[in-house]
């Protein structure tokens, strides 16, 4: 082939047919390529990309939260993953998350796991929320102490005649062990708050992968109970009201704001160090009116009363 | 001269892939092996292989395999049970007995039976399997081995349909025309014919069926319930080796005694197909000789 400019054309002119086609798909090619990796970025606005892992519980929350922010900072790409808040702790420590989602606090031993790692968890409390117990509408049974849900899943008591139900079986339900809510509700209810107990949910509890599956599960058994977040519950089944001593409340944010209802906890993010950038961004959001309104929304309870009240 | 190369370098290709193939197969043991043996460094083998509770995050912990292997055995063995003989009947009407539209038509079915997601499966058995046989069999929840098995027998029906078909449909003509000859009626000869000179890819078959259920996680994490429990029967909650590893996975960081552990149960997975492959391959040569 010969030059084009050994022939004395101008060189800006495109050389052969053959070359021209091949320089044009390239060139789309390459602005195919370009296209998939984002707009091009204002200079002035923040940009950047966020990974959020963990709690399956504030899933829902979450990804409300991230799609507003995005609305607000169309530069900023929000990544929301669930899993369980054991399986957000685990990537952050893995350093494949910048915020774990976390609907318990991070145990000592993954606190020193992660220092041995060189990561420095820093914990944010974002918002408040009740775990709610659930049975299976057509179950007489509506009221219950920490210590009958206790002999509940531990195995003691094993029939709903026991508790002034039907004459059944009772069938516990629980989340995995990757769960937060799993390891709150363990800590409170199965361990009664001592640090000592080694007692166990019953073998035969049944462990299901998503607070949906215990919704779905309870439902449609009569003879089931379960526990989940209080944003999970629906009006397919039925919330009992807890008391810790002798006083019933139901699980709603009003009580669980007012620390009377007894199955209440924090959900937390936790970032690798104090966030700058864009980390520090989200998490202000998190934390503004409009990212607790979020969290109101999803059925938890935000951080500020204020807020609350004002939105409410 | 030209030949002569041609041929060995297709001759070293071919021993190279097996080569590779069984390198693997080393890797992947190896790899299972060394992360599984750092838990034994910290937990005694003794309680793993025969511990009976599985309590991945208590303080301790203890990592005892026995309720994961008992369940993985139930849900297998139904599936087994299930499975084996509606497929082998089926396998003997498409290749025997079924005109020929039908046959067609039924085999087509088959490989389409085979394409679906086993997430598809373990979602009806989730909304429909399970509290139907709750309520037929007046079960405490639907969630138990029965629904895994029986999810996962549909699973394995077409692995085992076809191949058998093709062992049925390979018998040699002449077999039959004897056997007619000599008086034989059509399920005679289908039952003493047939089925004895297509036994050994029978039996390939049910055992490439046993593999694929042994090792599905999906279903079985699914409709299972998953309680750590030694299970007494197949309609009570259950839970499998592939399922604890699935759902723990993600949590265990790397590096905890947790992420061991489930490497161990990894190895001792690997461990029980290799050894149903081993007396498999056994039957297989016995059939053949």
């Amino acid at each position: 082939m010969i030059a084009p400019w050994q022939e004395g054309c101008d060189p800006l002119e495109l050389p052969t047919e053959m070359g021209g086609r091949v320089c044009s798909v390239g060139l789309i090619l390459l602005a195919a390529l370009l296209g998939g990796c984002g707009q091009v970025v204002d200079p002035n606005e923040p940009s950047g990309f966020i990974q959020i892992k963990g709690s399956d519980t504030m899933v829902n929350a979450v990804q409300k939260i991230s799609e507003e922010f995005m609305k607000d900072y169309p530069y900023v790409f929000v990544a929301v993953t669930g899993g369980g808040s054991g399986v957000g702790i685990a990537s952050l420590i893995n350093r494949s998350c910048e915020v774990a989602a976390a609907s318990r606090e991070m145990s000592p031993k993954e606190i020193e796991l992660a220092r041995k790692r060189g990561v420095e968890p820093v914990e944010h409390l974002v918002a408040f929320d009740g775990v709610a117990v659930i049975v299976n509408k057509a179950n007489p049974v509506d009221r219950l102490t920490i210590r009958q849900l206790h002999d509940i899943f531990t195995g003691k008591v094993s029939n709903w005649g026991d508790l002034g139900g039907k004459d059944l079986p009772i069938v516990t339900l629980s989340r995995e062990v990757s769960s937060g809510t799993h390891m709150y509700f363990k800590e409170r209810v199965i361990h009664l708050s001592a640090k000592d107990s080694t007692e166990e949910f019953s073998s035969s509890t049944l462990m299901l992968s998503s607070s949906q599956g215990i919704v779905e599960e309870v439902a449609g058994n009569e003879a089931a109970i379960g526990y989940l977040g209080m944003g999970y519950t629906s009006d397919r089944t039925k919330s009992v009201w807890v008391a810790d001593e002798d006083q019933y409340f139901p699980p709603t944010a009003e009580y669980v704001m007012s620390k009377k209802y007894p199955l209440a906890r924090g959900l937390y993010f936790y970032t690798n160090g104090q966030p700058q950038g864009v980390g520090r961004l989200l998490l202000d959001f998190t934390l503004s009116p409009k990212g607790q309104r979020q969290f109101i929304e999803t059925g938890f309870v935000p951080v500020g009363v204020t807020i609350a009240q004002g939105d409410n | 001269m030209r030949r002569a190369i041609t041929e060995r370098i297709i001759e070293t290709c071919i021993r190279l892939s097996g080569l590779v193939v069984i390198l693997f197969v080393v890797l992947v043991f190896l790899f299972l092996l060394k992360d599984a043996v750092l838990l034994f460094g910290h937990y005694p083998l003794g309680q793993f292989l025969l511990g009976t509770k599985w309590l991945p995050i208590s303080e301790p912990p203890s990592f005892g395999i026995i309720p994961l292997l008992i369940g993985s055995l139930y849900v297998t063995a139904g599936a087994i049970v299930l499975c084996v003989p509606v497929g082998v009947i089926s396998a003997m009407f498409i290749a025997e007995v079924a005109p020929g539209p039908l046959k067609g038509i039924l085999k087509s079915l088959v490989e389409i039976l085979a394409s679906i997601p086993s997430v598809v499966l373990g979602f009806i058995g989730l909304v429909w399997l399970g509290p139907f046989l709750k309520d037929l069999l007046g079960l405490r929840t639907g969630q138990c081995g029965l629904t895994g098995s029986l999810l996962l027998a549909f699973m394995a029906l077409p692995t085992i349909i076809s191949i058998s078909e093709d062992a049925l449909a390979s018998v040699p003509k002449a077999f039959k025309e004897a056997a007619y000859g000599l008086g034989a009626t059509r399920w005679q000869t289908l039952w003493r014919i047939c089925l004895p000179a297509a036994s050994s890819g029978i039996i390939a078959a049910v055992m490439l069926g046993i593999g694929r259920v042994i090792g599905e996680t999906m279903v079985v994490m699914m409709v299972t319930g998953n309680s750590p429990v030694i299970p007494r029967s197949i309609t009570q909650a259950l839970r499998t080796l592939t399922a604890t590893i699935a759902s723990e996975m993600g949590e265990a960081v790397s590096g905890s005694e947790h992420y061991y552990a489930l490497f161990a149960v990894g190895l001792v997975l690997f461990i029980s197909t290799f050894l149903i492959n081993l007396v498999a391959d056994a039957f297989l040569r016995r059939a053949r000789q």
